[in-house]
């Protein structure tokens, strides 16, 4: 296959950017939206140019890092996988395809497709943990948690932090992911104790941080790779209520 | 006191605040049909004019009325307000944006739909609200016969205090009336002043397809067994049921009477 990119470059935080475009031939459709983008990074290095800089790491959809914004979308055409799972085939030959790094305030552009996304680790420092006593683990079942109780909580674990719903958002709204961290902890019994004061700190950061508010578009569970789901942000908001009414 | 300020000026507390006055204006959007459907009674008016009366005159009314007129205003200015504030979250925008592939056009046009609708309602506001309130408006004088339930109306030339009398004599209702009535189909008359609100009702519709559920998302209301219903019910009743009972005025007046 043959490719046409048309890929943002931006030196560093303070550069202006561009849309640059590049021609990648010899592209099989068996690889990967990244490795495509290796094989463009060697050429570009075998011609002394600067490669291209993205993030990546896991390349197996768990770890969240890989965020490209293709042809308008996170992550690119195909539902619930991130770009590290993305492979040639979903395009045809001669496509031209535009590639931009995520954009928001909150999300400054490190260089080129490398986004800063340490808000979502301020906000996760401020709220998104649980006390629990040193020592031994205590037994497995020590606890009862109903089946759908633990489901639920597990769907909303599920979240890798990789921004694309503040990606997809036309507000560039961080409600899905803040709320998917929310209300992991907010439906089992070991996130109780802090329940309150989470929810209050988080939500307070995620506005420090110049997210927007959300308008319950559901772009960002759409675009979702893990498929959280837009009743986590319901139940953030009645967290939220409760613990503005009822906290102190 | 302290917490109610903070908690509002949070994110989530400014968008509670357009979830509740965007349900209130729903209910009101109800109220304000059920009454506007006497327009198409075949009673020369009579109905509408002395609903408008009782509205303009019961003082209960009269403070909702002004607290709607606060909360429409209130809504209008905090969701343009909020529009800003969440184009700021995103200072450079994506050369591509496949804003269709994730997510339906009205949740993305709100603040253009509600402008749309925020003109229409000054219009509206100016062409009867305004002209019966400081306007020059015929008074008529319906006759009703009580065996018969017959009514004949005719224009009053005299003077009365206050909008309205009614008295009874000879088994005959006298009614006196301002008659907004006659505005109302006067106005309607124009084929541009149709158009404009049979558009303007479009725009309600499609504020509505998605504002109606999406207060209740903003509530915390969510579940399995009632999205569905809410949704339905946004989209049927708010969004083509009601639209279309209020376009229909405007159409009955231009074209059937
Ligand atoms: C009778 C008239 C109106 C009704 C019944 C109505 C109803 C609603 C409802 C139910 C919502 C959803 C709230 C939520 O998502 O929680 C909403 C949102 C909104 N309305 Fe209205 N509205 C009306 C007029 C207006 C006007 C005149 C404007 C502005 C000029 C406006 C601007 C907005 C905006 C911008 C939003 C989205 C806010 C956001 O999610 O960020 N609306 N409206
Ligand atoms: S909620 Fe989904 S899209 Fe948002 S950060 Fe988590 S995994 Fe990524
Ligand atoms: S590189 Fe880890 S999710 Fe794509």
């Amino acid at each position: 296959m043959k490719i046409n990119l048309k890929v943002w470059r931006q030196k560093n935080n303070k550069a202006k950017g561009e849309l640059k475009d590049y021609k990648v031939d010899h592209v099989s459709p068996d690889m990967s939206f990244l490795e495509m983008f290796d094989v463009l990074n060697e050429e570009l290095i075998t011609k002394g140019d600067d490669p291209i800089a993205f993030d990546h790491d896991c390349r197996e959809g768990i770890c969240g890092s890989c965020s490209m914004h293709i042809n308008g979308r996170p992550h690119g055409p195909l539902a619930g996988v991130t770009t590290c799972q993305l492979h040639m085939r979903s395009f045809s030959d001669g496509d031209t395809i535009v590639v931009e790094p995520w954009r928001a305030g909150a999300f400054p552009v490190t260089k080129d497709l490398s986004v800063d996304r340490t808000a979502f680790d301020r906000i996760i420092a401020a709220g998104g943990f649980i006390s629990v006593n040193t020592g031994n683990a205590q037994d497995a079942n020590n606890l009862p948690i109903g089946k759908e109780q633990a489901d639920e909580a597990f769907m909303s674990a599920a979240c890798i932090g990789c921004g694309a719903c503040v990606a997809a958002c036309k507000n560039a709204s961080a409600m899905l992911f803040v709320s998917a961290k929310v209300s992991q902890l907010a439906l089992l019994p070991q996130g109780q104790p802090e329940a309150k004061m989470r929810v209050m700190a988080m939500v307070n950061q995620m506005d420090a941080e110049g997210f927007g508010s959300c308008t319950n578009t559901g772009a960002c569970s759409a675009e979702c790779p893990k498929g959280i789901d837009l009743s986590n942000i319901a139940r953030m908001n009645r967290e939220f209520f409760s613990a503005n009414l009822t906290g102190k | 006191m302290n917490w109610i300020i903070t908690f509002l000026k949070s994110s989530i507390g400014k968008k509670l605040l357009m979830g509740l006055t965007g349900l209130f204006l729903c209910t009101f959007l109800i109220v304000h049909l059920i009454g506007n459907l006497q327009l198409l009674k075949h009673d020369g008016g009579m109905a509408f004019n002395t609903y408008a009366v009782f509205m303009t005159s019961n003082p209960l009314i009269k403070f909702v009325s002004y607290g709607l007129y606060a909360i429409i205003l209130f809504h209008a200015f905090w969701g343009l307000y909020l529009v800003s504030q969440n184009k700021k979250a995103r200072p450079v925008q994506y050369a591509a944006y496949n804003g269709k592939a994730n997510s339906h056009w009205t949740s993305r046009w709100m603040g253009v739909l509600g402008t749309m609708i925020l003109a229409f309602l000054v219009f509206h506001m100016w062409g009867f609200w305004a002209q019966y309130k400081f306007g020059e408006v015929p008074y008529t004088i319906y006759e009703r016969n009580l065996a018969t339930g017959e009514i004949t109306f005719a224009n009053f030339e005299g003077e009365i205090a206050g909008k309205m009398e009614r008295y009874i004599s000879n088994d005959t209702e006298f009614t006196i009336v301002k008659d907004l009535y006659v505005v109302v189909a006067d106005a309607f008359q124009e084929l541009w002043i149709v158009i404009l609100y049979v558009l303007s009702m479009g725009a309600l519709a499609f504020h509505l397809v998605h504002g109606f559920s999406s207060s209740f998302q903003t509530l915390g209301v969510h579940h399995k067994k009632y999205n569905a219903l809410i949704k339905g019910i946004g989209v049927w009743v708010f969004g083509v049921i009601i639209p279309i009972l209020f376009a229909i005025m405007p159409i009955y007046f231009k074209f059937f009477i």
